[in-house]
């Protein structure tokens, strides 16, 4: 077994400097790695480009980051409900690249799977597809995306072990085992860290092959950002 | 009388068809799951990585690592799956989800629809519609037949940046149901109690408009 376990967040976020690209797993604020998160928005980086479905809230997730404006540039999907961003976005100081979400999935995987570039339909005759080729397959045009890649990867998992295999939980799952494929260094962080053996390995959702750092999170927040409940009648 | 939101999602409702998966958007979409019609099986994808979805949970019950596209806490019905957001959009892309229920800002008479971004306004991302509108093959609208301003958004042509192009089947709004053709809209239904000469002064775009028109069942 290749051990993959780090004694403490220092350790796992060694090597993070100003002018870095890091990708953040998480879908709104639910399956966001918020320990490393909560870690970088302490340190003295900045000009960080940050790659990741959304932004966060203002007070929490990646909205930490913004707050200090240790962010240069933003590549997300969707990223209403954080004011500062909007700020800052408006103002220019924060450049936004907005990409389709299922494109920003893919170009994830794609760069964790050897494959460069591909094609798709979503986004053509928009303003995404501008610069981009247009070939057309099966009687419909694609565009050309190209792979993604990031100096760190930051995902948060369920359960893991100190091979670095992760299982995630409920839809906390969403971009985290495809950034995991595309960081140079992933780093794990988890809600609970087993010695190797003790997962199934037919359970396992990410094979730590693609995890370089693995810590059980000092703490789990896990906020909800839209609480909706139904009447027990 | 135009419809209300709930009206609206009543009538896309009758749209659904027996053992299909299906993708709601946010806002009047959402509403649709609370109206399938007895003796239809649906199954409800949401993009962020669930199939299955079920309402939403008792107070006390709801759980932050469960939740649909629009951030909101959500159970799971019996059959449900798990799933990352590559294998959520090839379920999308790959053609797998039937239909596509979302709303927008726009929509033009060749079905290409905006509802992502207003320049120097809104700028909020495009989150999964691009990928959605791009695929589908069953794409239908919910929306106001007009803006806050009490402007027409069935145009003629999109003013707002697109998010997609020739993708729109039918569009319902709290005036009418209105289908896509290669020649324009084609108005197939009203609300009741509205007249077509009511929706007419509600649209810029032009109107196909074949003998009596009906009034919406709701």
């Amino acid at each position: 077994m290749i051990n993959k376990i780090v004694d403490n967040i220092e350790q796992a976020l060694e090597g993070v400097e100003s002018n870095m690209t890091f990708m953040f797993g998480g879908f709104g604020l639910s399956g966001i790695p918020e320990n490393a998160i909560a870690s970088l928005s302490q340190k003295e980086i900045f000009g960080l480009t940050c790659i990741s479905n959304n932004a966060g809230v203002d007070d929490f997730g990646l909205g930490l980051l913004l707050q200090r404006k240790q962010i240069k540039k933003m590549i997300s999907s969707y990223v209403g409900e954080n004011a500062e961003f909007e700020r800052q976005m408006l103002s220019g100081e924060l450049e936004v690249d907005l990409i389709p979400q299922g494109s920003l999935a893919e170009r994830c995987r794609a760069a964790g799977a050897g494959i460069p570039a591909f094609f798709t339909p979503a986004g053509y005759g928009t303003e995404v597809a501008l610069g981009k080729e247009v070939r057309e397959y099966n009687g419909k045009p694609h565009i050309l995306e190209t792979a993604l890649t990031a100096d760190f990867a930051f995902v948060k998992a369920w359960k893991g072990d100190t091979a670095g295999n992760l299982i995630f939980k409920g839809t906390a799952r969403n971009f985290n085992p495809l950034m995991a494929m595309a960081g140079k260094i992933t780093v794990a962080e988890v809600e609970e860290l087993v010695p190797a053996g003790e997962l199934d390995p037919n359970q396992i959702h990410t094979p730590g092959i693609f995890v370089q750092r693995i810590f059980q999170g000092e703490k789990y927040e896990k906020r909800i950002e839209q609480r909706t409940v139904r009447i027990k009648e | 009388m135009a419809l209300d939101k709930n009206q609206i999602a009543q009538r896309i409702a009758q749209e659904l068809e027996h053992n299909t998966y299906v993708n709601l958007g946010i806002g009047i979409p959402t509403l649709v799951a609370n109206y399938i019609p007895k003796g239809i099986d649906i199954e409800f994808q949401s993009e962020n990585g669930v199939l299955g979805m079920g309402p939403f949970p008792f107070e006390g019950d709801e759980d932050p690592d469960l939740i649909n596209a629009g951030k909101q806490t959500i159970t799971t019905l019996d059959g449900a799956v798990l799933f990352d957001s590559a294998t959520s959009f090839a379920m999308i892309r790959g053609q797998h989800v039937q239909l596509t229920v979302l709303g927008a800002m726009e929509v033009s008479e060749n079905g290409d629809i905006a509802n992502w971004k207003i320049p120097g306004k809104m700028v909020k991302g495009m989150g999964g519609a691009m990928d959605l509108v791009a695929s589908a093959d069953n794409i239908i609208v919910a929306m106001m037949h007009t803006n806050r301003a009490g402007e027409s958004k069935i145009l003629k042509q999109c003013t707002l940046p697109i998010t997609g192009v020739n993708c729109v089947k039918k569009v319902v709004t709290n005036l009418a149901v209105l289908e896509v053709t290669e020649k324009g809209f084609k108005l197939l239904e009203r609300a009741p109690g509205v007249s077509v000469e009511e929706i007419k002064n509600s649209t810029e775009a032009n109107l196909i408009i074949k003998g009596e028109v009906p009034e919406m069942n709701i």
